[in-house]
């Protein structure tokens, strides 16, 4: 790990649900607020500030992040918006990271905000904004067309029964039970979400998460500053690696049912924690858990692999057989998840990052994973199919 | 810790509270630049273009005026064959709006022939027409054309690709 050492100390989150009355400033106050209370500081001991939130068209405020600096606590301070689509959750608390590793800041507030309620009827007209728009958009795409067109050729290529999809669907609807934020925690069969409406085959409705409006912040500080601020180890979690990695735009050229770029992300980081032995079972043992991006059932299969937590095809087998279940071995997306808690885009995984915190610090309340958790990754995807990136988190007295 | 977010229900928030509308007029008209340029004028001859690298020797569709991977110039245009076959596909019910339709769309990744990696090119669509049961990954299909009169050098001068049978 090269530069300071950085810690997360806090978070901060609102509730996720389909139509706030608070404004996306509003939103992002709530979870700035709560997690420098939580970190026991106030917006004087921030030295930098970081804004993550997805596309301008939900919101038709163009050049939103100056319009969240206020809610996120960064005026008249170094602040910046990072933004890789569907990815810019995980991104933002890696941009916390280095401005502190740089030396650069030593407290960082980091908001994580979307709002996709404003935009009307519904959020697909904006998602249409990020097609092509030489050869693609006069087809008149749907952003559900993407997905399908992937989900296919992934079960395609290795021959994936869609029951083993259709189990994600119903292991994360169901952690989200247990989560204070969740929109959509339910208990589903198997059978409710193969026989929920096909919008665009093999993709049907409970195979993919609500949009959502909803925000999360934290709190990230140097060693020093931890130790000058007397916060307990046990309330840290500590950057271990980052890896982010952005594949090409033209997504007809590439075999959709691998994300490379996933996994060359995961392996960066993996290399930054000084793990190299990428091979999934001495992974699943050296992480106790994950949680991947999951918009779709789909995906969280799909990235598990990019991440080399499961061979290439083995891991719907793997979901389907209970592994991925919370209180089983390997641990995956014990938050509930995009596909239940919500997917207010750039919040969404923030709140998948927020998780990694949570149960490193044993902070998760009817959450937590029950067994020893030293270490865990959090992973977003996005962009239009081809972007991914990977914090790994380890425990405040993990050496 | 309370989380706060206070919840709207559609009849709040289109009846019971305000809301500032606003309905924004923008047009926008693309150059289509070099490569996009000679595909679609080509789509509108009935030709489908590709690009070959003269470094890497990639020949690749939909065409680039430069190759993306030894970021050299890709000037060498191919004319390629009318036919592929689907590398992905899916039955939609969904249109753009997120409305609902009856009849599935059927979008379709097309892996032109001629190109020289898999897949290689384009979003387009299969015969609403076609039985869905023959509309398979690996199926081999050809591009049906609008009549020249009807062509602009727009993506949709191919009308859908057809299922070519055996």
């Amino acid at each position: 790990m090269k530069g300071k050492k950085v810690g997360m100390v806090s978070v901060g989150l609102t509730k996720f649900m389909r139509r706030a009355k608070e404004t996306p400033k509003e939103l992002a106050y709530y979870s700035a607020k709560m997690a420098l209370d939580n970190a026991g500081i106030t917006r004087k001991d921030v030295d930098g500030v970081i804004i993550g939130s997805a596309p301008d068209a939900f919101d038709g405020v163009h050049q939103k992040h100056e319009y969240l600096t206020d809610g996120s606590g960064g005026f008249n301070l170094p602040t910046m918006r990072g933004y890789v689509g569907g990815g810019t959750g995980v991104f933002s608390p890696i941009q916390g990271w280095y401005s502190v590793a740089s030396g650069m800041n030593d407290v960082v507030l980091i908001t994580t905000e979307e709002k996709m309620s404003t935009i009307q009827p519904s959020a697909q007209a904006g998602f249409l904004t990020i097609f092509d728009n030489m050869i693609e958009r006069n087809l008149g795409p749907n952003l559900v067309w993407i997905f399908a067109l992937e989900m296919k050729r992934y079960m395609e290529k290795h021959g994936i029964p869609k029951e083993h999809i259709a189990s994600v669907s119903v292991k994360n609807k169901g952690n989200a039970l247990d989560h204070p934020s969740a929109m959509l925690g339910q208990k589903l069969t198997i059978e409710q979400v193969m026989n929920s409406e096909v919008l665009a085959d093999p993709v049907h409705l409970l195979d993919i998460s609500p949009v959502a409006d909803g925000a999360v912040s934290f709190v990230m500080m140097s060693e020093d500053k931890i130790k000058e601020f007397g916060i307990p180890l046990d309330q840290v979690a500590w950057v271990d690696g980052v890896g982010w990695n952005v594949d090409t735009t033209i997504w007809t050229n590439r075999d959709l049912y691998y994300p490379k770029y996933v996994e060359k992300a995961a392996k960066q980081a993996y290399n930054m924690a000084g793990q190299k032995d990428h091979s999934p079972e001495t992974l699943r043992k050296w992480l106790s858990f994950a949680e991947p991006y999951d918009p779709f059932n789909y995906k969280e299969l799909h990235h598990l692999e990019g991440l080399q937590l499961f061979g290439k095809g083995e891991a719907p087998r793997a979901a389907f057989e209970g592994v991925t279940a919370r209180d089983s071995d390997f641990p995956v997306t014990p938050s509930g998840g995009l596909l239940g808690v919500g997917n207010p885009i750039a919040a969404a995984a923030g709140m998948k990052a927020a998780e990694v915190y949570l149960q490193l610090t044993g902070q998760a309340g009817k959450r937590q994973i029950p067994k020893d958790v030293t270490r865990g990754l959090a992973q977003a995807w996005g962009d239009l199919m081809q972007v991914g990136t990977v914090l790994v988190m380890k425990g405040g007295q993990v050496q | 810790m309370e989380l706060r977010g206070t919840k709207l229900s559609n009849d709040e928030f289109l009846n019971k509270v305000l809301s500032v509308t606003y309905y924004p007029e923008l047009d926008y008209a693309w150059a289509t630049g070099v490569a996009i340029t000679k595909f679609l004028n080509g789509l509108k001859e009935g030709v489908i273009y590709g690009t070959k690298c003269n470094e890497c020797s990639r020949v690749v569709c939909p065409p680039r005026m430069f190759c993306e991977e030894c970021h050299t110039p890709m000037n060498e245009y191919v004319e390629l064959p009318q036919t592929g076959i689907i590398n992905t596909f899916s039955l939609a019910y969904i249109r753009t709006d997120a409305t609902r339709r009856d009849k599935a769309e059927i979008p379709a990744v097309i892996d032109i022939d001629g190109t020289t990696i898999s897949p290689s090119g384009f979003l387009h669509l299969i015969n609403e027409d076609t039985p869905h049961d023959k509309v398979k990954v690996n199926a081999k299909v050809k591009a049906v054309w609008k009549s020249p009169e009807e062509r602009k050098g727009d993506i949709t001068d191919i009308k859908y690709f057809d299922i070519m049978e055996d």
